[in-house]
C-alpha cells in the first residue's frame, strides 16, 4: 500500500486556499440528498454535525453519553490557541505553525499544521459569534494569556472551563439543527462496527445503550470524531466512557492506525491516592505559570511536612536544569523529569505500590508576590478542586502533582483531506493522528477539534460527496446485515463466557502493563515483555471475563467488556510501534536513545516518517507502512529549552 | 490511611416500567481518599463477584464538569458537600458506620431508566427550543469587532457554568427546571450577540420547559443550594423579566428554527 498524503505543494501560505478552490462543491439543492454519519459529538463531531446540518445535508449524529453536551472536550481547562496577535507581541500564523511543528518534535505534516494555524483565527471569531463567554479585558476586548511555555500570549480562555464553553457553543449550534430537523441525534448510542460496501465506508452498527437494541445506519459518508485512546492506560484524565472502539473497529476493517506510541503524559495531575482509584484529575497547566516545582534534596526528607524543609534543602529541579524555560518546559520534559525524581527516591506524598509518586507545586512565592486574592483570581477554581479531592489546602501547603496520561497524538491515519485509508471514512479531532506530531502543545487540542469540525471537514467531505457516485442500495443491505450479525456474535460470545473476573479487573491489569512498559520511558526489554504478556491477558479475558445480565438491557458490564476487548488489542499495537521506533521524539522516549544530558535523541535519518499500521488477522503481526515526512520550512533541530 | 465500613440503601429498579425498591448493601474497607463513585465501584466489583447485577449509575468525566453523574444522597442532591458533584464528593465526608441512602433524581420529567440512571433528554429539548445563537460557520466578524464589557462577560460566564446535571430539578419540591432554563437563557441574553434572538429564545425555552412536565418555581431556592456550580437564583428573576418583556411582543412567538 502506497500512502498518499494528498498534501498540496508550493508555497505553504496558499496551500489550503488553492486546495479549497480545487475541490468540488455540492449544489445547495442537492445537499439534502446526501446522508452523513458523524460519530462522536465533542468539539470536532459536534461542530461538524452542526455545520453540515446548517449547509443542508442530512446528518445522523451519535454519542454514547446521555447528551451531546457531555463529550469529553468539556473537561479541557486551560484555553485555545489562535494566531490573532491581539497582544501585538509578535505572533503570526507562521509563528504558530513554526511552534507547532517544533513542539511536535518534527513528526507532523507541515501542510496540515500550517492549515491548522491558518484557520485558528476563524475559530475565535466563530466562537465569539456563538456567545462563548471568553475572558475579557475592562475595555471589552478579548483577553489572552501565555500558555504552556509559549513566548507569546495567544491563548483565549473562559475561566478554567474553556473546553466546556467551546463545547456548549458547538452543542447549541447542534441543538438548533436538531430542532430544524437537519440533524437526527442518537444519544446513549455506541458505534460497534463499521459497514463497508464495495470498499467504501457506508454505515455503522450501533447499540442503544438503554434497550440494548442493535441497529444499522447507512449513509454516503462516515466521519469518526470519537476522541483518543488514552484509557488504554486505565488510569488517565479521560472520561470513563472514552474508548477506542470506533477507531479500532475501523482499523480492523482496513483503516491504518498511525503512530499509536505517541501518547502525551500531562505533568500536572493529582497523584494516585490508593488502589481504588478510578481516574486521574488534571490540574490546568496554567498553574506552572506561577507555581514552582520542587522535591526535597534528600530522600529522608520526603516523608516530612514540606513546611519543615528549609529552602536550602529543596531542589527546584526544572529551574536548575532548564534556566531559560524553568517551570514552563514542554509537557513531555516536565513529565519525564518528575518521573526521574521519583524514581531516584525523591518523590513525596503517600506510598502507593511501594513508591512515593508526587512532586511539589508550590505557590508560596506567587502568594507573596500577588497576594492570596491575586492567586485566587487566577486559579481559585483549581485550588478548590484540589482541596475537594485531596483534603489539602494549596494556599497553605504545596500541591502534590504527578504526570498522568492525557492525550493521544496517534490515531487513524488520514490524508490532507482527513480521509482514512478506507474511502468515505473521514476522521477528525483527537481520533486522527494528523497535526501534533509526537507531542501536542498546550491549548492546541481544542484548536484542532474545532478546526477540523468547522473549517476543514465541511469542505473535504463535500468534495468526497461531489466526486463519488452513489452506491448500490441492495449491495449495502447485505453488508449491513453481515456487520450486524458479527456484532451480535461478539456480544453473545462475551455473555456466554461466564467466567470469574470483572471487565474492570482486566482493564486495570492491562493499564498497569502499558504504564510500566509503554509510559513515560520505554525500552526494548520492557516492550518485548509487554508484547508477550498482552496476548496472554487477552486470552484470559476471552476465557474468564464475567458479564452478568443480558444484551437486551442497560448493561454497564457489557459496555465495558466490549471496550476493554478492543483496548486489549490496541495496547499491543502501541507497544509494537514503540518498539519499532528506535529513537526518542516528543512523548515517545526510548531510554536507549537520549543525549548525554538525558534529553530525547531523534533519529531523523531513520525515523522521519509516520508509522502507519495495517491490521493483519487475529494473532498475526500487523504490517507497517511509512509516510515520509519532509520539512521545507521548519528545519529539524534538537529542541532546546535550557 | 483511614478506612470505613458503611451500610448502603440503594434504589434498584430494573427498567422504566419496573417497580423499584431500596436494597441494603455493605461497603467494607472503603478508603477515606476514595470518591463516592469509587466506593460504588468497589461495591459493584463485590456484587459481580457474588453473581449479582452491579448498580447502574451515570458518570463519565469524574472531575465535576460533564454533568453526567448525579444521585440523591441522604436526601440531598449530590450529597452533603456544597458546590460539589457526586463524582467529586470524597469519602472523608463520611465516617465509619454511617448509613447512606442513595436514590436517583426524582422528577416526572426525568424518568428512571435503571437503578440510579435517569433520562434527562428534556434538558436537551429545552435548549433545542431556542437556547442558541445562530452563527453560521464562516460568516462572523472579527472576535474583537463587538467589545463586551468585562462585567457582562463575567456575568454571562457565571450563568454559562451550568453543567446540566439536573440537581436543581431533583432538589426542588416542585421539580421545576427554572434554574437550568434561566442559566441557559441568561448566559446568551446577557451578551450583545444574543440580543437579536432574545425574545424568541425565552418564549421558546420556557414553553418547552412547561411542555416537558417540570413544575413551577415557587421560590424555595433549594436549586441554588444544591447546584454544584453555584448558579444564582438572580438568573431566574432575569428570566422572568425577559419572558414578561417577550410576551408583550408578537416577536417572541415560538417558531421552528427552519432549515437555516
Amino acid at each position: 500500500m502506497q500512502l498518499n498524503s494528498k498534501a498540496p505543494t508550493g508555497p505553504v501560505e496558499t496551500r489550503w486556499e488553492r486546495h479549497k478552490f480545487a475541490m468540488k462543491l455540492v449544489n445547495p439543492a442537492n445537499r439534502r440528498k446526501y446522508n452523513v454519519i458523524v460519530v462522536g459529538t465533542g468539539l470536532a463531531g459536534g461542530a461538524l454535525a452542526a455545520t453540515l446540518g446548517e449547509q443542508g445535508y442530512r446528518v445522523k449524529a451519535f454519542c454514547y453519553q446521555d447528551s451531546p453536551r457531555r463529550a469529553h472536550s468539556i473537561a479541557a481547562q486551560g484555553g485555545i490557541n489562535a494566531a490573532k496577535n491581539y497582544q501585538n507581541d509578535g505572533d503570526s500564523i507562521y509563528r504558530l505553525f513554526y511552534d507547532t511543528v517544533k513542539g511536535g518534535d518534527f513528526r507532523a505534516r507541515e501542510s496540515n499544521v500550517y492549515r491548522l494555524a491558518e484557520v485558528s483565527v476563524n475559530i475565535i471569531d466563530q466562537c465569539v459569534a456563538q456567545g462563548v463567554p471568553f475572558a475579557r479585558e475592562y475595555g471589552g476586548n478579548l483577553a489572552n494569556r501565555s500558555f504552556g511555555g509559549a513566548q507569546v500570549s495567544r491563548t483565549f480562555y473562559a475561566r478554567g472551563q474553556t473546553g466546556q464553553q467551546l463545547l456548549l457553543g458547538a452543542y447549541q449550534s447542534l441543538c438548533k439543527q436538531i430542532d430544524a430537523g437537519s440533524v437526527e441525534m442518537f444519544p446513549r448510542t455506541e458505534m460497534l462496527e463499521l459497514v463497508i460496501v464495495d470498499g467504501r465506508a457506508r454505515g455503522i452498527v450501533a447499540r442503544d445503550l438503554v434497550t440494548g437494541k442493535l441497529s444499522t445506519h447507512m449513509a454516503d459518508v462516515v466521519v469518526l470524531c470519537t476522541g483518543g485512546y488514552g484509557n488504554v492506560f486505565y488510569l488517565s484524565t479521560n472520561a470513563k466512557g472514552c474508548s477506542a472502539t470506533a477507531t479500532w473497529r475501523a482499523h480492523r476493517k482496513g483503516a491504518l492506525f498511525a503512530n499509536p506510541c505517541y501518547t502525551q503524559i500531562h505533568p500536572t495531575c493529582i497523584p494516585v491516592s490508593g488502589e481504588a482509584q478510578s481516574k486521574l484529575t488534571l490540574m490546568s497547566e496554567s498553574l506552572r505559570n506561577d507555581g514552582r516545582v520542587w522535591v526535597p534534596k534528600r530522600p529522608e526528607d520526603c516523608s516530612k511536612d514540606p513546611a519543615q524543609i528549609p529552602e536550602s534543602d529543596r531542589d527546584y529541579y526544572l529551574e536548575r536544569i532548564y534556566p531559560s524555560f524553568g517551570n514552563l518546559v514542554p509537557r513531555d520534559i516536565a513529565s519525564r523529569r518528575a518521573k526521574d525524581m521519583c524514581d531516584q527516591g525523591l518523590g513525596v506524598g503517600p506510598e502507593v505500590g511501594g513508591q512515593r509518586r508526587g512532586v511539589y507545586l508550590d505557590f508560596a512565592d506567587a502568594i507573596k508576590r500577588l497576594g492570596q486574592a491575586g492567586v485566587a483570581e487566577r486559579y481559585g477554581n483549581l485550588f478548590e478542586m484540589y482541596e475537594r479531592i485531596t483534603g489539602d489546602d494549596p494556599y497553605k501547603t504545596p500541591m502534590r502533582i504527578y504526570p498522568a496520561t492525557h492525550y493521544t497524538m496517534g490515531g487513524l491515519w488520514v490524508d490532507y483531506n482527513l480521509e482514512s485509508t478506507i474511502p468515505g471514512l473521514f476522521v477528525g479531532g483527537e481520533a486522527n493522528f494528523s497535526d501534533h506530531g509526537a507531542n501536542r502543545l498546550g491549548a492546541s487540542a481544542l484548536m484542532q477539534g474545532l478546526a477540523d469540525g468547522y473549517f476543514v471537514l465541511p469542505y473535504t467531505v463535500a468534495n468526497y460527496l461531489a466526486t463519488t457516485p452513489k452506491g448500490d442500495a441492495a449491495a449495502g443491505e447485505a453488508a449491513a446485515t453481515e456487520a450486524l450479525a458479527s456484532v451480535q456474535a461478539r456480544i453473545d460470545r462475551l455473555l456466554s463466557i461466564g467466567g470469574t473476573r470483572s471487565p474492570d479487573s482486566f482493564h486495570r491489569e492491562l493499564g498497569q502493563i502499558i504504564w510500566d512498559n509503554c509510559g513515560m520511558a520505554r525500552d526494548k526489554a520492557g516492550l518485548e515483555r509487554a508484547i508477550a504478556r498482552i496476548p496472554e491477558l487477552r486470552r484470559e479475558f476471552w476465557s474468564s471475563v464475567r458479564i452478568l445480565g443480558s444484551g437486551d438491557e442497560l448493561n454497564v458490564s457489557l459496555e465495558k467488556a466490549l471496550r476493554v476487548a478492543d483496548f486489549l488489542e490496541l495496547g499491543e499495537l502501541m507497544c509494537r510501534d514503540a518498539l519499532m521506533r528506535e529513537e526518542s521524539c516528543g512523548g515517545h522516549f526510548r531510554t536507549e536513545h537520549q543525549t548525554e544530558e538525558g534529553e530525547a535523541q531523534r533519529n531523523d535519518d531513520g525515523f522521519q516518517f509516520v508509522g502507519a499500521w495495517q491490521y493483519a488477522a487475529e494473532g498475526q503481526e500487523p504490517v507497517l507502512h511509512r509516510e515520509a515526512l519532509e520539512f521545507e520550512y521548519v528545519k529539524p533541530s534538537q529542541r532546546s529549552y535550557k | 490511611m483511614k478506612t470505613m465500613n458503611l451500610v448502603l440503601h440503594v434504589w434498584r429498579q430494573k427498567d422504566a416500567q419496573a417497580k423499584g425498591e431500596f436494597v441494603r448493601y455493605e461497603a467494607k474497607n472503603v478508603s477515606e481518599h476514595s470518591s463516592f463513585l469509587e466506593m460504588l465501584d468497589q461495591v459493584n466489583e463485590d456484587l459481580i463477584g457474588k453473581g449479582q447485577p452491579p448498580i447502574a449509575f451515570d458518570h463519565d468525566c469524574r472531575e465535576g464538569i460533564c454533568g453526567t453523574c448525579g444521585m440523591v444522597i441522604n436526601g440531598r442532591a449530590h450529597g452533603p458537600q456544597q458546590l460539589t458533584t457526586t463524582c467529586q464528593l470524597h469519602m472523608r465526608q463520611f465516617k465509619d458506620g454511617d448509613e447512606i441512602w442513595i436514590e436517583p433524581w426524582r422528577a416526572k420529567a426525568f424518568p428512571v431508566l435503571r437503578d440510579l440512571v435517569v433520562d434527562r433528554g428534556a434538558f436537551d429539548r429545552i435548549v433545542q427550543a431556542g437556547g442558541y445563537i445562530s452563527a453560521r460557520a464562516g460568516s462572523p466578524p472579527d472576535g474583537n469587532a463587538i467589545p463586551v464589557p468585562k462585567e457582562d462577560a463575567d456575568r454571562a460566564m457565571d450563568a454559562a457554568a451550568c453543567i446540566g446535571c439536573g440537581a436543581c430539578v431533583a432538589a426542588c419540591p416542585n421539580a421545576s427546571a427554572m434554574l437550568f432554563t434561566a442559566a441557559k437563557a441568561g448566559h446568551l441574553n446577557l451578551l450583545p450577540q444574543g440580543q437579536p434572538e432574545k425574545e424568541r429564545r425565552v418564549v421558546g425555552m420556557v414553553s418547552q420547559m412547561e411542555a416537558e412536565g417540570f413544575g413551577h418555581c415557587t421560590n424555595h431556592y433549594e436549586c441554588m443550594s444544591a447546584c454544584p456550580k453555584g448558579i444564582d437564583v438572580e438568573f431566574i428573576a432575569k428570566l422572568n423579566r425577559d419572558f414578561a418583556a417577550a410576551s408583550l411582543t408578537a416577536r417572541g412567538e415560538r417558531q421552528s428554527a427552519g432549515d437555516g
